[in-house]
């Protein structure tokens, strides 16, 4: 804050708190009344008994407020601290201000100011540990860590595709439920690999510590930034993932045959250079794209050749809405981090792009992905049932309501991001319910 | 809620009524250059040090007080001091860090902070903590008061009563 801003808003506050050195080493401070006189301050002399206050170099203006709110606590919170000289005597003492600092949660919230602080907070468990001679650390538990770490809430992006392959080949007669389990297995160790590889080449590249307006869909797990997790975990976690996702599908390309294999590489490699370089596709503007792809037709052909050792039309014109939907995820989210992204030369679309081009292109985006539905029926591609799907408009207009008001608000489009993510996985299950209610009604 | 006169080592009642109601208090440390720091922060009052909680995040205010102890605290604000009769004061005293346990030492302020804003106890369910995990991660600041100036009506123009505390608290 400068001072001439905060000169400019401290008329708002009814009263001031004056603070000086006292004789015996203290901060002695006074509440007072003030006002503000052509880039000074009149201060109402104060009374502090037998402490006479004297012309001081080093003084302090500070102004606060907050609303309490009963049963809850309190909110708007704000305060303004001067720091300047002081003149007393005459009517009115004379507070000379030098400069200013303070913080009002109406223009940055809360969780921004907290992640501005990040630094003092690294520098004082710096300071502890070498005091104490040993790291200190901020503690979670180690499944807590894991949860974050891994961004676990978003496997319903991997869960959905799969599904739907498994679904749409139960239409087509063929279901092993081992296979299944197995399938399920690989691709969520895919993902995971990818969220946690995600971290570590955002964290190297300087994007996440970029990042001042992180939300829980957004800007990364941030577990490396809040020290609770170390690059080499991090790094030993995705390989555990990414091994446990080569080993799970190196069995399915035996069982299924090698027609998977192109299919299972490309979902690796795609996952893998998604962040990492030399390729960085997400830095390139691709992606939105990779991620359509990978949590689209690639989970569920793979799924769906699995159970059938076969591709066919149906699964992929299934997955072509549910690839729009997760790719709208990544799109959406990116609207909070495109300065950051922006900074670290991460040029995804929503940088690349106005914002009313952005918003635009989500709602042909949606309209594609219904309309995909549409004319999949119409054609006989589709079972019937799958038109259930569309019972997600409504959440499709609210979310798009919610981007285009909150835009510029990262803490108030949130809970328009976590309607972005219901919206992917509503339409997904719908896609599965209506593809299973298809076997039933063809009967 | 302390209020009982015999344990309260000589803080005259009214400035604990003060601080057991307030929710913000201003206060002030003296930083490595001799310059003063105010931050606004919720105080609690035990009987005999007045306890505030500061997360690493916000640990400046920490580390000069580990250099310098002695800090000053106002209560002035008649909006976020909902006392029945408003009056000011400002306590001086030596403060002392408790960092030993960043993750539940402060954990023993709880009853305290939640009399004053119920929310805290929402907001320390795991989910909740985990949007902002460094906040959680706290020190205890503990106030032993050596002068306590008060102004009976608030009005500080007028002389302030003035408690010596030093032999009390010795």
């Amino acid at each position: 804050m400068n001072l001439g801003e905060a000169l400019s808003r401290l008329p708002d506050f009814p009263h001031a708190v004056l603070v000086v050195l006292d004789e015996g080493g203290y901060p002695l401070s006074v509440a007072t009344s003030f006002r503000v006189v052509d880039g000074t301050v009149e201060v109402t002399p104060a009374s502090l008994g037998q402490s006479a206050v004297r012309d001081a170099v080093a003084a302090q203006l500070v102004v606060s407020h907050i609303r309490p709110y009963p049963g809850v606590g309190y909110d708007q919170r704000r305060y303004i601290e001067l720091s300047g000289t002081l003149s007393v005597g005459g009517p009115a003492w004379r507070f000379a201000p030098q400069a200013a600092r303070g913080w009002d949660e109406q223009d940055l919230s809360f969780p921004e100011l907290c992640q501005r602080a990040l630094p003092q907070a690294r520098h004082y468990l710096a300071g502890l540990s070498a005091e104490r001679g040993r790291p200190v650390t901020p503690q979670m538990g180690v499944g807590w860590r894991f949860f974050l770490a891994t961004r676990l809430p978003f496997l319903t992006a991997t869960i959905v595709p799969v599904l739907l392959g498994l679904a749409s080949a139960a239409y087509d007669r063929h279901f092993s439920p081992g296979l299944a389990a197995l399938t399920l297995l690989g691709a969520m160790a895919v993902h995971l690999g990818l969220n946690v590889a995600n971290d570590i080449f955002d964290t190297l590249s300087g994007v996440d510590a970029a990042n001042l307006t992180p939300t829980k869909f957004s800007g990364g797990s941030r577990v490396l930034q809040y020290g609770l997790v170390s690059l080499r975990q991090m790094t030993a976690l995705a390989a555990v993932f990414y091994g446990v996702a080569i080993i799970v599908g190196l069995v399915l390309v035996a069982i299924s045959g090698l027609g998977l294999l192109w299919l299972g590489v490309a979902g690796v490699l795609i996952s893998y250079f998604y962040t990492a370089p030399p390729l960085r596709l997400v830095h390139r503007g691709l992606g939105e794209l990779c991620v359509a792809l990978g949590f689209g037709p690639i989970m569920v052909l793979g799924a769906y050749f699995v159970q059938t050792g076969h591709y066919a039309l149906r699964p992929l014109i299934l997955s072509i809405p549910v690839a729009i939907l997760v790719m709208l995820i990544l799109y959406a989210n990116e609207v909070p981090d495109r300065f950051a992204d922006a900074k670290t030369g991460k040029r995804t679309l929503v940088v690349r792009m106005q914002p009313a081009v952005v918003i635009r292109g989500y709602v042909a985006a949606v309209a594609v992905a219904y309309l995909v539905v549409i004319v999949g029926v119409v054609f006989g591609v589709l079972p019937w049932p799958t038109l259930i799907s569309l019972l997600t408009i409504p959440l499709a207009y609210q979310t798009w309501k919610g981007l285009k008001a909150h835009y510029d608000s990262p803490y108030q489009l949130m809970s328009y991001l976590g309607k972005n993510v219901s919206l992917h996985l509503y339409t997904g299950l719908l896609l599965v319910i209506g593809v299973l209610l298809g076997i039933i009604v063809r009967r | 809620m302390v209020t009982s006169a015999a344990v309260v080592a000589g803080m005259p009642e009214a400035v604990v009524e003060l601080l057991n109601k307030a929710l913000v208090g201003e206060l002030t440390v003296i930083d490595r250059k001799g310059h003063l720091r105010t931050d606004p922060l919720i105080p609690f009052w035990d009987g005999r040090y007045i306890l505030m909680t500061s997360s690493i995040l916000f640990s400046r205010k920490l580390e000069d007080i580990k250099r310098n102890p002695r800090v000053s605290l106002s209560l002035s604000d008649p909006v976020g001091i909902p006392a029945e009769s408003f009056s000011r004061a400002t306590i001086q005293g030596d403060a002392r860090v408790i960092d030993d346990d960043l993750h539940r030492g402060w954990y023993r302020l709880l009853p305290l902070w939640e009399a004053k804003e119920p929310i805290i106890k929402t907001l320390l369910k795991p989910m909740q903590k985990l949007g902002l995990p460094l906040f959680w991660e706290r020190a205890i600041i503990e106030i032993l008061p050596k002068r306590v100036l008060w102004w009976p009506d608030g009005d500080t123009a007028r002389d302030p009563q003035v408690t010596d505390l030093r032999e009390a608290v010795a």
